[in-house]
């Protein structure tokens, strides 16, 4: 099958992925890189694509210093007590001082921010969370990308990063397929910023057959920012700590205003508050200093996320369930009522479709909540992502290495949910991140840091052959059966795709098994996992499209893989409510309060695991 | 489905293809309109809808557990700067929202950064990013540092 070669040749800085985090580093990259060539390869279509596609309501990291209402150690602080204490301070430090700049732009661009009429300021949703009409959130931020970038090629799906046959562990840009037209696209470039997805569909979703679609996080967000570093040898951190979602059911529509703005609250199906009743046992697994109801409500420190859902998760393994969400009260307000719905239209329609569907009208009807499956991301309430350098007047030696948000491969950034450590970055942290990226990436360019980049041939024609591998299979053998997709000699992507979410499911703590798993467990897993890369050498693509799942598929296995190891090395129950280590039910400060990095040799495929410090911010003196 | 395309509405022109975030909106071969190749994979974002002139395409929600009879309509107007929302319940209940998707005309109010004068050497050496520091707190307030806020990173401390 001959498809055509396209080279782009002579880039300075390679934007892969265009969500939040990669349209913020094309913006922020030419006024630093005035006379760079800025070159941006997206999946999709920029002005709709990443998570941030269908629109969102509210910004949820704003700190508001303009008016004194935050300070960026009060969120460096939130951010910890909400993660068990495991983040990068010193990252976040940097996203938080930086987010208000990259809001105010917004404002600036046109993006619709509400005011309360009172004060003038922001309308805040929660201390961190501010209301917008965000529909078109996303194609605003893509015209500021588009009006700094050189080229933008649409429907490129990278694949691979480039290295420099010349300089071990230097990146060289990127290779990927056209989804449209087939044609192998090569880019050239002395330094890549990821800005690509986290991993949805990982885990077996709740819903089933052609509603397999609906899951919390974008079903294109196939984990190609983690498949692509980690298959390249970059080091990620807190891969385990994945992320359940607790959410109106089925529809997975977000909660945070109705808790936040239209002050609803939850009880189980005999009318009761229910929350309070599994901390005393929660205590006794995580530790005083992780909860602590009475300080929470001395303090305003929230009980975290992940602890809230296991109160959902234990209470209706009690036989307490359903969850509701009580909106009745809320809702006999019209402008509460109004919020509560475009709440919906702005970012998660699907839930308003779900409630059309059902004639559930939250004025005269309390909805059911439910948890999600498990997602691994690095942007929402958890950390995932690679292990990056921070700025250098925050991060003390084990965390710098010279350029801001660069991994541990030379030339190569990330943003967003590449960047491991940075929870509640959300929408504007992942475009500030991207910023800071841009900024780092030049720098980087203008020290010298990429000259002599070499890509051979070689390379290049060994990544072609391998990326078609899968259209060449499926002809080859598509004639050895009548019709159908059982083949003995190949499986489709879908087929590859129901096979990791068994397995992740069952093995890794997904859930049908109540987000549990163990040593035992992990260590099948993994085995399986090792068989099923055997499997994807024989994954056949009918078409493009095809091709396009198939990729996709092979970067979700090799974030699993990597989520699987993670999840074995930390012997702990870090994250009660995002999932448990049965074996070890504990949080165990003494040993574990440690950042997990791993790193995949990319030759042999074994992965190292490692502790990394964790540092906390203190004030002077503390 | 969830989204789906009537027959005597879709001309093919492909707006929807060109914008589906999940590569799903295809042309048929055939028939030389639009159809959704993978439902499984659709996450009902509506950019197809929004992006659609002839208003060809819907949502029927996810068949798993949506009951048919009820419909989410959606009409975005650049011009305009809105987006007016009509949700149909199964039971006959009508809803409609109209918001604002932009304070300013398309096009017009993001500046071009290869025209803006460029960094000085000592903005290059500091923290600072593209319009800041006054971007940050629109004073003359500098940017945050661990000094500023008397600040440490301490190693290994829970508290």
């Amino acid at each position: 099958m001959a498809h055509k070669t396209i080279v782009e040749d002579g880039i300075d800085v390679l934007v892969v992925g265009a969500g939040l985090g990669g349209t913020g580093a094309a913006w922020e990259a030419r006024f630093w890189g005035k006379d760079k060539k800025i070159v941006i390869a997206e999946k999709a279509n920029i002005d709709r694509s990443g998570a941030v596609a269908q629109g969102l309501y509210a910004i949820n990291c704003y700190m508001g210093t303009r008016w004194g209402e935050n300070k960026p150690e009060d969120h460096v602080r939130y951010a910890r007590i909400d993660l068990m204490g495991m983040v990068r301070e010193d990252l976040l430090f940097d996203m938080a001082r930086h987010v208000d700049s990259t809001v105010h732009q917004f404002e600036e661009w046109g993006l619709p921010i509400m005011k309360d009429p009172k004060t003038g300021r922001y309308l805040r949703e929660g201390r961190w969370q501010i209301m917008i009409h965000g529909e078109s959130y996303k194609p605003i931020v893509a015209e500021a990308a588009k009006k700094s970038a050189d080229k933008v090629f649409n429907r490129i799906c990278v694949t691979h990063l480039l290295m420099d046959d010349g300089k071990k562990n230097r990146v060289a840009g990127a290779v990927g397929f056209n989804v449209r037209t087939g044609d192998y696209h090569v880019f050239k470039a002395k330094t890549v910023i990821c800005g690509a997805g986290g991993a949805s569909n990982i885990f077996k979703p709740r819903s089933v057959g052609e509603g397999s679609g609906r899951t919390w996080y974008a079903p294109w967000s196939s984990a190609s920012a983690y498949g692509l570093m980690i298959d390249a040898g970059a080091k990620m951190t807190q891969m385990e700590n994945r992320i359940v979602l607790a959410r109106f059911k089925d529809g997975y529509g977000p909660v945070g205003a109705y808790f936040l703005h239209l002050k609803t609250y939850t009880q189980n199906c005999l009318g009761e508050e229910y929350e309070s009743k599994w901390f005393p046992a929660l205590q006794q697994m995580v530790g005083k200093e992780y909860l602590d109801p009475e300080a929470s409500h001395l303090t305003h420190r929230p009980i975290p996320t992940c602890l809230r859902n296991h109160c959902i998760i234990s209470e209706v393994n009690a036989g307490r369930g359903p969850i509701h969400m009580v909106t009745m009260r809320a809702f006999q307000d019209p402008h509460l009522e109004e919020v509560g719905w475009e709440n919906f239209l702005g970012m998660t329609i699907g839930q308003a479709v779900l409630w059309a569907s059902t004639d559930v009208d939250p004025k005269n009807e309390n909805p059911e909540l439910t948890t999600s499956e498990p997602y691994v991301m690095g942007s929402h309430a958890t950390g995932s992502g690679a292990w990056c350098s921070g700025p250098e007047d925050v991060s003390p030696p084990e965390y710098f290495w010279g350029y801001n948000r660069m991994t541990t491969i030379e030339g190569l950034f990330g943003a967003g949910d590449a960047v491991g450590g940075t929870p509640h970055a959300f929408s504007s942290g992942s475009f500030t991140e991207g910023r800071l990226a841009a900024k780092a990436a030049c720098k980087y360019i203008d020290d010298g840091k990429a000259e002599g980049i070499v890509v051979s041939d070689g390379q290049i024609n060994r990544r072609k052959k391998e990326i078609y591998k899968p259209l060449e299979h499926y002809k080859t053998y598509r004639n050895a059966i009548v019709a159908g997709d059982v083949n003995p000699h190949y499986i489709n992507p879908k087929q590859g795709l129901d096979r990791l979410q068994k397995l992740m499911d069952e093995y890794c703590g997904g859930v049908t098994v109540n987000y549990m798993t163990n040593e035992k467990l992990l260590n099948i897993g993994l085995k399986k996992l090792a068989i099923m890369e055997e499997d994807l050498e024989k994954l056949a693509a009918e078409d493009n499209h095809e091709l396009l799942r198939a990729w996709e598929l092979k970067h979700r296995h090799r974030a699993a893989e990597c989520v699987t190891q993670h999840t074995l090395f930390r012997k702990e129950t870090r994250w009660p409510g995002y999932y448990y280590r049965g074996d070890a039910m504990k949080v165990d400060d003494a040993n574990w309060h440690v950042l997990t990095v791993s790193r995949r040799d990319p030759e042999s495929g074994e992965y190292t695991m490692e502790k990394a410090p964790c540092y906390h911010l203190v004030a002077e003196g503390e | 489905m969830p989204t789906f395309v009537y027959m005597t509405r879709c001309d093919g022109c492909g707006h929807c293809v060109d914008i589906c975030p999940s590569d799903i909106m295809h042309i048929d071969k055939t028939y030389r309109r639009a159809y959704n190749i993978e439902p499984s994979m659709c996450w009902e974002c509506y950019s197809c809808v929004k992006a659609c002139p002839q208003h060809a395409i819907d949502v029927r929600g996810y068949a798993d557990f949506a009951p048919l009879g009820h419909s989410v309509r959606v009409h975005r107007d650049e011009e305009k700067g809105t987006i007016a929302w009509r949700i149909k319940f199964r039971n006959g209940t009508e809803k409609n929202f109209l918001s604002p998707i932009t304070t300013k005309p398309w096009g017009t109010a993001i500046p071009k950064l290869a025209d803006v004068p460029g960094p000085s050497r000592e903005m290059r050496d500091s923290q600072l990013l593209y319009g800041e520091p006054k971007d940050i707190r629109l004073d003359d307030g500098g940017l945050h540092t661990l000094q500023s806020a008397g600040l440490k990173l301490k190693k290994g401390v829970y508290y």
